[in-house]
């Protein structure tokens, strides 16, 4: 119960002052952000951004290990963890879609340019709708577990190429790409304590948000098979006696 | 291990050499992906950049449009039991691996052949670091269409599901090789293309690995 209480704090704390604190020059106060060359007042979108992105990567991560350990145990409440992590990944797919594609107006002046970077959460995107397409597509349960589970294996095994390694090689517009000599890697020089603080207090919570929203899927799923086991036990009794 | 996947290997090629339904369908599907485009193009001079991407779209959709036969047409014969029980799933995979290696070569020689005769921009300016382009390309592209046609074999919907599944796991190959046939035609050095070239290496290498570890679950499903 403290902890929701806590969380409510920590998501009201990080929205309203990612929002509202003012960037200046010369940050002198706590609660003042850097004028960062090239970004400005476009720079508060990694409060709200970045960790969609992150958690999109992570839920990814998460049906992986779970694809693994289906494989190995055969258990399949496994696979329903992996299914629910893979739900909200894509919801948050899509929200770090929409979100970078309003800031991509706002920063460079169109909604989509390709970047390497829009490049990359594109083939996340269809990565994950490819993953549901075939789910849908088997019927038996150990089967669509086991070949949902490898596809999330080999899928996952491509995307440090997305992540990581074509945003490095390509030229881009992107804040940390390996041409950006205005803003970048804006992480770790032109962000000062006060922004850094309260991108990571936002980092925390949107994680501890996802894994709430996680465990509550994730319950809701075996509670709803257990009514359908106990409708059928019920349904049979009536017709057979 | 090898004699038995050699066998297997045969076995395929005699079994499509029989018929030549495949090759016959892939050759026909090549002419009228590249005639659909040269007539959407008429007399416009196209970039580089742009052949080298329409040369790629071809490659891939060839591939999506030939590769899934090895394992699907064993489901639809029903043969795939008998598979089970005469080989291991190493066996079964370096067979078919090695049939769609050899499919892939033949066609995308065929889609450079004509490439070459009908597109202006598509010069060869650095030709070695075309070869190892394509050599690499290739592996990378047969890898990955084997086992996801593994997958698609096992799964209800053939068809439409290949490319889909395909694409993703693809597309950082597809991407670094369209990058590599520009630096081919603007003649770019050896030495400055080595990163991207390793990219693709790596790709290759980390898709069979992973092939041969997955490959036990899908096959025993």
């Amino acid at each position: 119960m403290y902890w929701k209480i806590f969380l409510f704090v920590l998501m009201a704390f990080v929205s309203i002052a990612g929002i509202t604190f003012p960037i200046v020059d010369k940050p002198s106060v706590w609660y003042e952000f850097p004028f960062i060359p090239g970004l400005g007042e476009n720079a508060k979108i990694i409060f709200f951004h970045v960790p969609t992105a992150w958690l999109t990567v992570i839920a990814f991560l998460m049906s992986c290990i779970y694809g693994f350990r289906y494989l190995k145990n055969k258990n399949l409440n496994d696979d329903v963890k992996a299914y629910v992590a893979n739900q909200l990944g894509i919801i948050f797919c899509i929200l770090a879609t929409v979100t970078g594609a309003v800031w991509a107006k706002f920063a460079w002046g169109a909604f989509w340019s390709w970047d390497p970077r829009q490049t990359s959460i594109f083939a996340l995107l269809l990565i994950y709708g490819a993953w549901f397409a075939l789910r849908s597509s088997i019927e038996s349960e150990e089967k669509r577990a086991t070949l949902s589970s490898v596809y999330s294996i080999i899928a996952f095994v491509t995307v440090p190429f997305f992540i990581f390694i074509m945003p490095r090689i390509m030229t881009g517009l992107h804040p940390g790409s390996a041409d950006d000599e205005t803003s970048g890697p804006i992480v770790n020089f032109k962000m000062n304590e006060n922004m850094l603080l309260i991108f990571f207090l936002s980092l925390i919570a949107f994680t501890i948000l996802y894994f709430w929203m996680w465990n509550i899927g994730y319950k809701s799923i075996l509670i709803k098979e257990k009514l359908q086991k106990n409708i059928e036990v019920v349904r049979d009794s009536i017709f057979n006696g | 291990m090898i004699t038995k996947s050699y066998s297997l290997f045969l076995k395929d090629i005699k079994s499509e050499l029989r018929t030549r339904y495949a090759i016959n369908a892939l050759v026909m599907f090549i002419l009228v992906a590249i005639s659909v485009i040269l007539f959407s193009i008429g007399n416009e001079k196209i970039q580089p950049e742009l052949t080298a991407g329409l040369y790629w779209v071809v490659i891939f959709f060839s591939a999506m449009s030939g590769l899934s036969r090895a394992f699907v047409s064993e489901e639809e014969k029903g043969t795939t039991l008998t598979l089970q029980l005469i080989a291991s799933p190493d066996t079964i995979f370096s067979g078919k691996l090695l049939f769609n290696l050899i499919l892939t070569f033949f066609i995308n020689v065929i889609i450079t052949l004509i490439y070459a005769a009908f597109f202006e921009g598509f010069v060869i300016n650095n030709f070695v670091l075309f070869l190892v382009t394509f050599i690499f390309g290739n592996i990378g592209l047969a890898i990955s269409s084997t086992i996801i046609a593994s997958i698609i074999a096992k799964a209800g919907s053939k068809g439409t599901l290949y490319p889909v599944l395909s694409f993703p796991v693809l597309l950082p190959l597809i991407l670094t090789c369209v990058q590599l046939t520009i630096f081919c035609f603007d003649g770019t050095s050896f030495a400055n293309a080595l990163y991207e070239l390793a990219i693709v290496v790596s790709y290759d290498g980390i898709m069979i690995t992973v092939s041969y570890l997955l490959f036990d679950f899908i096959w025993k499903e």
